[in-house]
């Protein structure tokens, strides 16, 4: 962008509609009784925390969920990423979570439709001190899939 | 609650306290952000400078730049004069007794770890105890939780109540002839609180403990005296004074600096090497290894002549003026909850709004082009006190107006807008 040339901004394509209320109403949030999997996810520079409960046979994730807390970035990247994930394989999985990589952190095209709402999420990207708020359930999901058990921080 | 030793700064002045002609000194308040005039509300985090400091640098670097102590040709010789110099403003500037009690250091958190390290680790014992307090920021607890672990020393903290100040009865109660280094913050980083360090100082000199003043929050808004605090250490960063980062001072009592072993060591803090021993230089230069920030310093001397002339305690009164009509403006905002409501307080204006998270405000006023801060401010102990994760916090300087803190205000507003 040529110095001194502001393109218009508008804070509310960081806060679309689809964020705003999944931050206010959060899917899949709670506790989830019989998970296989619980990992923490940690962001200690803003103080986000969240929880990751998963069930999985190995093939697919069965069941997900999620509590914490944090800024409406990261609540809202969490409910929509459980709502996406939920009976997905887990190679599907692996996929989305390279997508979403993509989405917040590149200026790549993305495929729209297999991204879903998380599309909503793409704004992030203008705002680097934001993105580990959108990244940061998705790394914990991503170790909880590896097998990994070691609480994930993002910086 | 005693505070003899807080509000005395603040007098009336006859003259009001002309704003617009110091804003004029301080380039970056044209800057625009988002297309908006910045309203910088983040100066607890670090302070502008204006441009005498920046001059005052750019000076040094065109026509004196030289390394100090020990060159016998013109430059060096000059640099050094205008380095020295800056620490006798330092020292006039906080009212130590010699040059010898002013060690330049990186900033606030290198001269508690200087003093932890030098004299901490010396005379500390299994068995003994430092009293800090929960109002602490990270740089005053980190380095007595590795003392603590190093000498078998027990770290104990003062508690603070509801409003953020510090509970003195609990204090006495922590005293005893155990007590070795209390380390306190003069004023809260996080929630403004001033504490009455006088008082805590006294009271830890009765049991023979020594005191160390973290004074990062303080020296930007209060007169400091060191011979009339008698602390035996004060710290604080040249960049919350309005002068350069990487810059700060530890001021320590002659004889306590006299008795402490170097804490790093490299040229100019020693008198002669061979190759088995060094006989270390004298006060202060024992505690300043290395080429030091001979820039930072003299930038440090700008600011501090920039503030005297400012007369800190009108400046003061004015940024008092300023968080009484934001914090009345703010009272107004419905689901505003204010976080820290000590009866003596600096200007900084912490706050939460209900359902809105303090990082997503400050997102939204940045896009309104009002920079705060939004976190845990370092201090997680006070937001685990509060059993809140993070406040949004406005930290006003005397180049802050009114129509700031309104733009402030329909900031704020603005965020309940994109939330509703
Ligand atoms: C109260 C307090 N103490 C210490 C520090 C650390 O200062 P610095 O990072 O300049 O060393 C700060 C800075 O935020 C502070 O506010």
């Amino acid at each position: 962008m040529p110095e001194g040339i502001q393109l218009m901004f508008d804070i509310k394509d960081l806060y679309q509609e689809v964020i705003v209320d999944h931050n206010r109403s959060p899917r899949n949030f709670g506790k989830l009784d019989d998970a296989d999997t619980t990992l923490e996810g940690f962001n200690p520079l803003c103080g986000d925390k969240l929880t990751l409960y998963l069930k999985t046979d190995g093939k697919k994730i069965n069941d997900i969920a999620f509590d914490g807390s944090g800024c409406a970035i990261s609540v809202a990247s969490a409910s929509l990423m459980t709502d996406a994930m939920k009976g997905m394989s887990l190679d599907e999985a692996e996929i989305l979570f390279n997508e979403f990589h993509n989405l917040v952190t590149t200026d790549d095209d993305y495929d729209a439709e297999s991204l879903g709402k998380l599309a909503a999420l793409a704004g992030v990207k203008d705002y680097p001190a934001r993105v580990k708020c959108a990244s940061l359930c998705w790394h914990t999901l991503h170790s909880a899939l590896q097998g990994d058990h070691t609480p994930v921080k993002t910086e | 609650m005693n505070n003899s030793n807080t509000a005395k700064t603040i007098t009336n002045t006859s003259a009001p306290f002309d704003v617009d002609r110091f804003r004029k000194d301080f380039p970056i308040l044209n800057e625009q952000v988002h297309g908006k005039p910045l309203v910088y509300l983040d100066n607890a985090a670090t302070a502008q400078k204006p441009k005498q400091v920046i001059e005052t640098i750019d000076a040094y670097y065109r026509e004196t730049n030289s390394n100090i102590h020990r060159g016998v040709h013109t430059l060096s010789e000059k640099a050094t004069v205008i380095y020295e110099k800056a620490r006798g403003k330092v020292k006039e500037f906080i009212n130590a007794a010699s040059t010898k009690e002013i060690v330049f250091v990186r900033g606030a958190t290198e001269g508690i770890n200087l003093v932890a390290q030098s004299f901490g680790r010396n005379t500390l014992k299994a068995g003994d105890e430092i009293i800090i307090t929960e109002l602490e920021h990270h740089s005053n607890i980190v380095p007595w939780q590795i003392l603590s672990e190093q000498t078998g020393a027990t770290l104990k903290y003062i508690p603070i109540n509801d409003a953020g100040e510090l509970i003195l009865e609990e204090y006495e109660k922590l005293l005893s002839d155990k007590t070795r280094i209390v380390a306190v913050g003069h004023i809260s980083n996080a929630l403004g609180t001033i504490n009455p360090i006088k008082n805590i100082i006294d009271k830890a000199h009765a049991v023979g403990a020594k005191v160390i003043v973290d004074g990062a929050q303080a020296v930007p808004h209060t007169r400091v005296d060191v011979k009339d605090l008698d602390c035996d250490f004060y710290v604080f960063s040249g960049h919350k004074l309005f002068g350069p980062t990487g810059i700060g001072v530890l001021y320590g009592k002659e004889a306590i600096l006299e008795s402490m072993p170097p804490y790093q060591g490299g040229g100019d803090m020693i008198q002669m090497v061979t190759m088995e021993k060094s006989t270390y230089n004298a006060l202060p230069y024992k505690f300043e290894a290395g080429t030091p920030h001979i820039a930072g310093v003299i930038g440090l001397g700008a600011a501090i002549d920039y503030v005297s002339e400012l007369g800190l305690e009108a400046a003061a009164q004015y940024e008092i003026e300023l968080l009484d009509y934001a914090s009345e403006q703010a009272s107004q905002v419905p689901g505003l909850n204010f976080v820290g409501t000590a009866k003596s307080k600096t200007s900084i204006l912490s706050f939460t709004l209900d359902g809105i998270h303090p990082h997503d405000i400050g997102t939204i006023l940045d896009g309104e082009g009002v920079a705060i801060r939004a976190g845990h401010h370092c201090a997680m102990p006070v937001m685990e006190r509060f059993n809140i994760p993070a406040t949004a916090r406005a930290s006003f300087a005397f180049y802050n107006t009114r129509q700031e803190v309104d733009a402030l205000i329909q900031a704020i507003d603005k965020c309940q807008k994109v939330f509703n």
